[in-house]
């Protein structure tokens, strides 16, 4: 019987050549861990090239991810376990590791060519660097292949089965049922006998190596705590998944068809697969010649009456700018989907920042305000999407959602919501006391849209375009006096939303005191779990949902603290943000490195800045938590 | 029921105040359209006409149906976003040389190979406008302008190659001031279904005075147009003593005295792109008229036939929502 640890959660590194198929590995896992009601979270962290250099460190992908009882809200700092299928993994992932960490190395993959590639002038296992650490060496290259035999494969197609036999011996390891990942294996190839049946001999050659081999004696078993969750339905998603379902879901409350255009972008692509197979849901889609067809065809869809919808990531959003400044013009609805990834220019494509958030606020030509929310979470991007279309729909303007890399990949349990719950999305109805001339532009009083008319209504028919419109008529005009009145509407329209949206709460902690940890989009998981940690009253976490306009009430909730402190994956662009709409000066905490914050450098950032800690006294990395 | 009285040309001519130079070829053009639109029968409220940027492109504003003017060079793909959202609607693009060729190259091409059922109209005036006549991708080389003092020296795309060359169904060709072969062409493109491509050579009186002249003088305009007319003859000239005929030497068309060769005139095969590509290479004379003209399955017709219930919900999100693996704490 080997030793087995009960632990509160626990931390998993799946680490590869990005063939090596880590990513369906680790997806595969977390959709058996849902199963068992624990929560979790996963992040995927892969390189740009679909197959890199094989044994290379800059080709290593890997799948992160976070088990164990609520609240898990990153995919953790350390990783307890790491299972490496060459050196060039073992090299990216042991700086990583939590000390004393299990590693299970593919041993075969362990010769002199590969450590070369990983640059390791010896075997890390033999010079000492892996003391301190639980190794465990499988021929995991070899037993696959040996399990795969009867299918008589070729050596590389064998070959690929290796990360279900990995899995075999991971679900061993944490004692769950296989049966889930059978019955996917059946399920996806239903029509490939041959290789269903060698990743099913694959998984369970894996599942008995670990059972019966010696070796076993030396492999731990996890028993990792159910989550305290709220009761309910759960399901797992990811923030591609939440957006592409949210925004179906728009199109339900709006009762409108949702038209999606888009141009394949990493990493923004996955929305437009979603997307694309939600028909059933009124959504059409159709992949453009190019980001500004893209942007486009999704204005041409809202002249026509749906809710047109584009997506993409910086450099694409940048593509996308004049149409965005027409929409503006029109004033249609319009959402604008950024997935944000590292830049400037093609930058680190899969990797997750948050640096557009000054192209979004303020990335046009002309006085041209735009409302900008911003997704916090997989999940969260549902509820977001649903709020950007309803903005969009009432004030009759474009809206730019952010969310980012990390959003788009990541994945964690989530509480199917009731859509009972949800308020219809309404235009703007006409006026029917008014006459029939000019009616496109009668704008409501209080949300300053006009109707949403669109071809097809007889008597109704109206000219639109760029050039700027008489505020009373729409028809064009090029009087000084009107523009100025003119773009202070479109400023007003903006800032009035504010009147329509909720006020800034508190994530954790008091309305007062020495620290408001002040983030926003995919940062909250980090933050949230850096101020529950820390555990001081003077310290609170505030997190932003609504970017442009801000909520009412944030201003005077932030004189509350003595400092503001700004996490973000970018230079301080919330920061700047803040001190131009506010007249605040808070403390920027910048990250550009690609990765998401770790829970401890931000535990250590707000302690750096709390009155009276001994700042000498960091924190390394949080241990796994043992009950 | 009493039947809808018929729209007149003016009824589809909306009251806002006309810009376009005086003597402009624009002004022919649009009565023109309004004239086919009273003519087909079209309905004012289902015709929608969206354009880019330039002197063209303020059409939409002077017509009395839906209209977009939007950015420039972008019209086809807010057309085909608005088409394929609402493919009952009879949608226009009126775009020019700049617009369509230059920075919109882009998208004419791709909605002429993806046939989507857009009427797309080109003024080709050879010259940039609105901006006060620089050389354009039309131009011809050795064209003076501010931009090219000296001359321009780039090569001039052809519309019609390039629509060929894009996969178009549809390609026509006529004269701004042409009223009835404009009409018929416009006609056939209106009833098209896919994208129909109309180039019409349309003057502008200021930048590019007479760059058409050579054809469409109205002294010479008989010996150099050649007015097509599916399963008919190519003839032209005086009395149609003039035809066409291919050479398979120097695989060109040639032109024949047509009273002494009268079965080696071609007659004109709209479905033969071969044919029309010759005829697009072909200055003197002009080729006019439907010029290919080889139906296919619409893009939104593909769309829609691959979703029986079109933009309808047959499922509801609540439903997505629970339909995948879920568990009950």
């Amino acid at each position: 019987m080997s030793n087995q640890e009960t632990l509160k959660s626990i931390v998993v590194r799946l680490a590869g050549d990005s063939g090596d198929g880590v990513q369906l590995m680790g997806s595969q896992f977390i959709a058996s861990t849902a199963l068992t009601g624990k929560d979790f979270a996963t992040f995927p962290d892969y390189p740009a090239e679909i197959r890199a250099p094989a044994g290379t460190t800059f080709g290593v992908s890997a799948y992160q991810m976070n088990i164990g009882a609520n609240p898990i809200t990153t995919a953790g700092d350390a990783p307890d376990v790491l299972v490496a299928f060459n050196p060039a993994a073992l090299k990216v992932s042991l700086p990583m590791l939590q000390k004393g960490a299990l590693l299970i190395i593919n041993s075969d993959a362990f010769v002199s060519r590969n450590l070369a590639k990983a640059g390791y002038d010896k075997d890390p296992r033999e010079n000492g660097e892996l003391d301190g650490y639980q190794v465990v060496s499988a021929d995991i290259s070899r037993l696959n292949l040996e399990a795969v035999k009867p299918f008589e494969l070729s050596k590389s197609n064998g070959g690929r089965c290796k990360n279900f036999w990995a899995l075999g011996m991971l679900m061993w390891m944490f004692d769950r049922d296989l049966g889930p990942i059978e019955h996917w294996i059946q399920k996806k190839f239903a029509k490939l006998e041959v290789v269903r049946d060698a990743n099913l001999a694959a998984l369970h050659s894996g599942h008995s190596y670990a059972e019966t081999t010696e070796l076993s004696e030396a492999i731990p078993r996890f028993n990792v705590s159910k989550a305290k969750l709220l009761p309910g339905e759960y399901r797992g998603i990811n923030g591609s998944e939440a957006l592409a379902l949210g925004l179906a879901a728009a199109g339900e409350l709006a009762d409108r068809p949702l038209m999606f255009y888009s141009y394949p972008i990493t990493p923004a692509s996955p929305l437009l697969h979603r997307l694309a197979r939600l028909e059933n849901l009124g959504v059409g889609i159709m992949q453009a010649e190019d980001e500004i067809a893209a942007v486009c065809a999704a204005i041409g869809a809202s002249y026509g009456g749906a809710i047109g919808v584009t997506s993409s990531s910086g450099p694409g959003i940048a593509l996308k700018t004049e149409a965005i400044g027409l929409a503006i013009s029109a004033e249609l609805p319009l959402i604008i989907v950024n997935s944000q990834r590292g830049g400037p220019s093609t930058g680190l494509p899969t990797k997750t920042e948050q640096s557009d958030l000054y192209q979004a606020i303020y990335g046009r030509n002309a006085d041209a305000p735009i409302p900008v929310i911003a997704a916090n979470s997989p999940s969260n991007c549902f509820d977001t999407a649903i709020e950007a279309v309803r903005i969009a729909v009432r004030h009759m303007t474009p809206v730019i959602l952010l969310t980012d890399g990390y959003l788009a990949n990541a994945a964690e349990p989530w509480r199917i919501p009731d859509m009972t719950n949800y308020a219809a999305i309404e235009a703007n109805q006409l006026d029917a006391n008014t006459g029939s001339e000019n009616v496109a532009f009668q704008r409501n009083p209080v949300t300053l849209g006009r109707p949403w008319i669109s071809p097809g209504e007889p008597k109704l028919m109206y000219r639109v375009g760029g050039l700027e419109k008489d505020i009373r008529t729409g028809n064009i005009s090029y009087e000084a006096e009107n523009h100025q009145l003119m773009t202070r509407l479109r400023a007003d329209k903006v800032a009035c939303i504010a009147n329509f949206i909720p006020n800034q709460e508190i994530e954790i902690g008091t309305t007062k005191g020495a620290i408001a940890v002040v983030g926003w989009g995919s940062t909250h998981g980090a933050i949230h779990q850096a101020v529950r940690k820390l555990g001081d009253t003077r310290v609170s976490h505030i997190h932003l949902r609504y970017l442009s306009p801000l909520p009412k009430n944030l201003g005077k909730l932030l004189s509350g603290f003595e400092q503001i402190l700004v996490p973000e994956m970018n230079m301080g662009q919330l920061s700047t943000l803040l001190r131009d709409k506010l007249g605040i000066d808070p403390i920027p905490l910048p990250k550009v490195t690609g990765q998401p914050f770790l829970v401890t450098e931000l535990i250590n950032a707000i302690r750096a800045e709390l009155p009276g800690t001994d700042s000498g006294e960091e924190l390394s990395v949080i241990q796994g938590e043992h009950i | 029921m009493n039947p809808k009285p018929e729209l007149m040309a003016k009824d589809f001519s909306s009251p806002e105040e006309i810009r376009w130079c005086p003597g402009c070829g624009d002004y022919a053009i649009l009565k023109t359209m309004t004239q086919t639109l009273a003519k087909v029968g079209a309905k004012p409220e289902e015709t929608v006409f969206v354009s880019g940027i330039g002197c063209a492109s303020r059409f939409p504003y002077y017509m009395e149906t839906y209209g977009f003017h939007t950015i420039h060079g972008r019209a086809p793909a807010i057309a085909t976003g608005l088409k394929l959202a609402r493919p009952e609607l009879d949608v226009w693009v009126v775009t020019g040389d700049g617009d369509g060729l230059s920075i919109g190259g882009n998208h004419l091409l791709h909605a002429l190979r993806r046939n989507i059922g857009l009427n797309i109209l080109l003024f080709n005036n050879e010259i940039y406008g609105l901006t006060k006549g620089q050389y354009s991708p039309t131009s011809r080389s050795g064209t003076r302008s501010p931009s090219s003092p000296d001359g321009s020296i780039d090569a001039p795309i052809s519309p019609g190659q390039f629509a060929l060359g894009a996969g178009a169904r549809f390609f026509a060709r006529s004269i701004d001031t042409d009223k009835i072969g404009l009409g018929e062409v416009l006609q056939q493109a209106q009833a098209f279904n896919g994208a129909a491509f109309t180039e019409i050579f349309q003057n502008c009186i200021v930048y590019n005075q007479d760059v058409f002249a050579d054809f469409t003088d109205r002294k010479t305009a008989e010996d150099r147009q050649l007015r097509l007319q599916h399963g008919e003859p190519m003839l032209f000239g005086k009395e149609k003593r003039k035809g066409l005929r291919f050479n398979s030497e120097t695989f060109e068309l040639e032109v024949v005295k047509a009273t002494e060769n009268p079965d080696q005139v071609l007659l004109h095969d709209e479905k033969n792109k071969i044919i029309a590509q010759l005829l697009l290479d072909l200055s003197a004379p002009m080729a006019l008229g439907v010029i290919y003209k080889n139906p296919a399955d619409s893009f939104e017709h593909s769309w829609y036939a691959a979703r029986a219930q079109g933009l309808e919900r047959t499922s509801s999100v609540a439903e997505a929502l629970h339909n995948t693996d879920t568990w009950t704490v």
